[in-house]
């Protein structure tokens, strides 16, 4: 794989074979960050060099990691710490990647964060389907308490941890922080009112610091080698590196780890070895099916959070799935709506019912049977989700349907000028999906 | 008055399933949660069920409402609103194949249909033999390798009609 970090900060399985186990992790710098922080550094130190490293949440919304931690009050206990390792966004699987290659990394992230906040227990709380990477994790945490490096009166000291795996069981909202909360609290993964916040009343209502995988992993390199270390790659105000999930077609899709703001959309394009179809690229989700599509006028864009704001798009998760031109953005819309109309938990009308009625409109179109009033419905559906739902999972339903309206609305007219509804292939998808939703539902009636 | 007793006693003996089974794995999982917060068990010893019954049976989950404190119903409604507990007895072995964008834009609906007329069942039925169930499933987290699959959450990547074949195989021979 080509990519241009030399030494990898979070993909280092690439660099150092068996980086998994504990023995080679430790004798590449593993757990020293660790050690210094509980045996030198207090935890409001380590809060400030996570805050001056600007590292920012990498599960999307990039709030600065740092200052989410300084939020948590001083004298409520127990605090908690949950990792959020749900990763179920459609074109994501740099998580995956993590625990399963790197995971004594995210433990030792998960851990610093603890100390950080002087939390005492860690919940990391990965999607069901990830029972195979996760058992490799919950691996290198027994391997971890074994060796000191969890449980007891850590290095002498009076200070003790215990981390946890908890298994989710197939929720793409329980990736949403409250909904995750409401997870591990074994109920249903319905996100809840804001405020209160996680930071004063998370986890069983206490303090609780929710961070993303990927985001942890960068805590170690933090706290060993100093903030400006870290600034070394970056931009100021999106510092530092990040995965990108490269998927669709592209020749070698895969994860790069990359500096933020050096390279543009065209250059990730490239480093994933260009179309893998012959046929030119059209467009790119950014951040998988909850980002605003960019049309491959736009692949000039740095990749760091600021410039993908001026091109109308956003960083997220960095789930870059690559369409060439192929592709209609009619079908993809609905593929992507589809996703959201399943994941939708029901807690609001707006949500529940707008996917439900926008995935009719895509099925309607499929099937051959739309004229261009549906089109003008969705744009009607659209305003009925948008900025009014509980929480931002309605609210990313709609992007798929505004931008791809947006900047391919030629697809939608040409698609119904032309006919290109009722064709066999989309008959059968629509039918396959329709089984499958009447299958559940004659299970749940019977259940 | 008889009858109800032994109605009761028979309930009773039907709800220790878990607990004579697997006592030491349920005090571990509980082991993770305050002592207050049982109910945080739930979604692990539904999987316990699942692993016990094949799926979310009324007993299985009346006794995890049971170890956990809680009502059933409100373990019921935690079963029923995550897609990974089965509501239904399924296959022995059960095929998910992920058909989410980018997974299809790498041919990933074109395997759909390989599998379906190679296990000669649509996606969401179990063979008459009740030993395969395939169906199709949202984001799986492993797009650069599509098609891909799961089978009883084992990752399967790169999947070719071939490989597909061979694993199809496996599977049918590991049942014997």
């Amino acid at each position: 794989m080509t990519t241009p970090m030399e030494k990898h900060v979070l993909l280092r399985d690439e660099d150092v074979p068996n980086i998994r186990d504990l023995a080679v992790y430790r004798a590449n710098e593993g757990y020293a960050a660790w050690q210094k922080a509980v045996t030198t550094m207090k935890g409001e130190e380590v809060i400030g060099v996570v805050k001056d490293s600007g590292l920012r949440g990498r599960g999307g919304a990039g709030f600065p990691a740092g200052l989410k931690w300084s939020f948590i009050p001083k004298d409520i206990n127990p605090k908690y710490v949950t990792v959020n390792c749900d990763e179920s966004e459609p074109g994501t699987f740099k998580d995956h990647q993590l625990i399963r290659s790197n995971p004594h990394q995210v433990i030792e992230g998960t851990a610093l964060c603890c100390y950080a906040i002087g939390a005492r227990v860690a919940y990391i709380y990965c999607r069901g389907e990830f029972k195979e990477p996760a058992q490799n994790l919950q691996k290198a945490i027994d391997d971890a308490y074994a060796a000191g490096l969890l449980g007891k009166n850590l290095f002498g000291t009076d200070y003790s941890l215990d981390v946890y795996v908890h298994l989710g069981a197939g929720a793409y909202i329980c990736g949403e922080e409250s909904a995750l909360i409401e997870s591990l609290e074994g109920k249903i993964g319905q996100p809840r009112l804001k405020p209160p916040f996680p930071a004063v009343s998370g986890l069983y209502n206490k303090p609780t610091v929710i961070n993303n995988v990927e985001t942890l992993a960068n805590v170690p390199g933090i706290v060993l080698n100093g903030s400006a270390w870290y600034r070394q790659w970056g931009t100021e105000k999106s510092p530092g590196v990040k995965i990108f999930s490269v998927s669709g077609h592209v020749k070698n899709p895969d994860n790069y780890e990359l500096p933020l703001g050096k390279y543009s959309i065209q250059d990730l394009l490239e480093m994933a070895g260009g179309s893998s179809t012959g046929l030119p690229i059209k467009a790119v989700l950014p951040a998988g099916s909850s980002s605003p599509i960019i049309p491959a006028a736009n692949f000039h864009a740095k990749l760091d959070y600021e410039s993908m704001g001026t091109i109308g798009s956003v960083l997220g998760s960095c789930s870059w799935i690559f369409m060439d031109e192929s592709v209609d953005m009619v079908w993809a819309a609905r593929k992507m709506i589809r996703f959201f109309k399943h994941e939708s938990c029901g807690k609001c009308t707006p949500c529940r019912e707008g996917t439900h009625w926008a995935l009719k409109l895509y099925d309607k179109m499929l099937s051959g049977e739309a004229t261009m009033d549906d089109v003008a419905l969705i744009g009607d559906v659209n305003k009925q989700i948008s900025g009014k739902c509980f929480c931002p999972l309605g609210e990313f339903s709609t992007s798929s349907m505004t931008f791809t309206l947006k900047h391919f609305r030629k697809d939608y007219e040409d698609f119904i000028a032309e006919k290109k509804g009722g064709s066999a292939a989309y008959l059968r998808e629509i039918e396959r999906d329709h089984h499958l939703h009447d299958l559940h539902a004659q299970a749940k009636a019977h259940g | 008055m008889q009858r109800r007793a032994a109605n009761a006693a028979r309930q009773q003996e039907r709800n220790q399933m878990l607990k004579d089974k697997r006592s030491a794995e349920i005090e571990q999982i509980l082991a993770k949660y305050p002592p207050e917060r049982k109910r945080s068990a739930v979604m692990p010893l539904l999987y316990m069920v699942q692993e016990e019954y094949g799926y979310c049976t009324d007993d299985g989950m009346r006794e995890v409402a049971e170890i956990c404190g809680i009502d059933p119903t409100e373990v019921k409604s935690v079963a029923g609103f995550y897609s990974m507990y089965y509501k239904h007895p399924v296959g022995k072995q059960v095929i998910e194949v992920c058909d989410d964008l980018p997974c299809v834009l790498r041919g990933a609906d074109k395997f759909v249909d390989y599998a379906e007329k190679k296990l000669g069942i649509k996606a969401g039925e179990t063979t008459p033999d009740g030993k395969i169930t395939l169906t199709t499933v949202m984001c799986l987290a492993a797009c650069d390798r599509a098609p891909m699959c799961q089978v009883n959450l084992a990752y399967h990547y790169d999947l070719t009609p071939e490989k597909f074949d061979q694993l199809v195989d496996e599977l049918k021979k590991q049942d014997e």
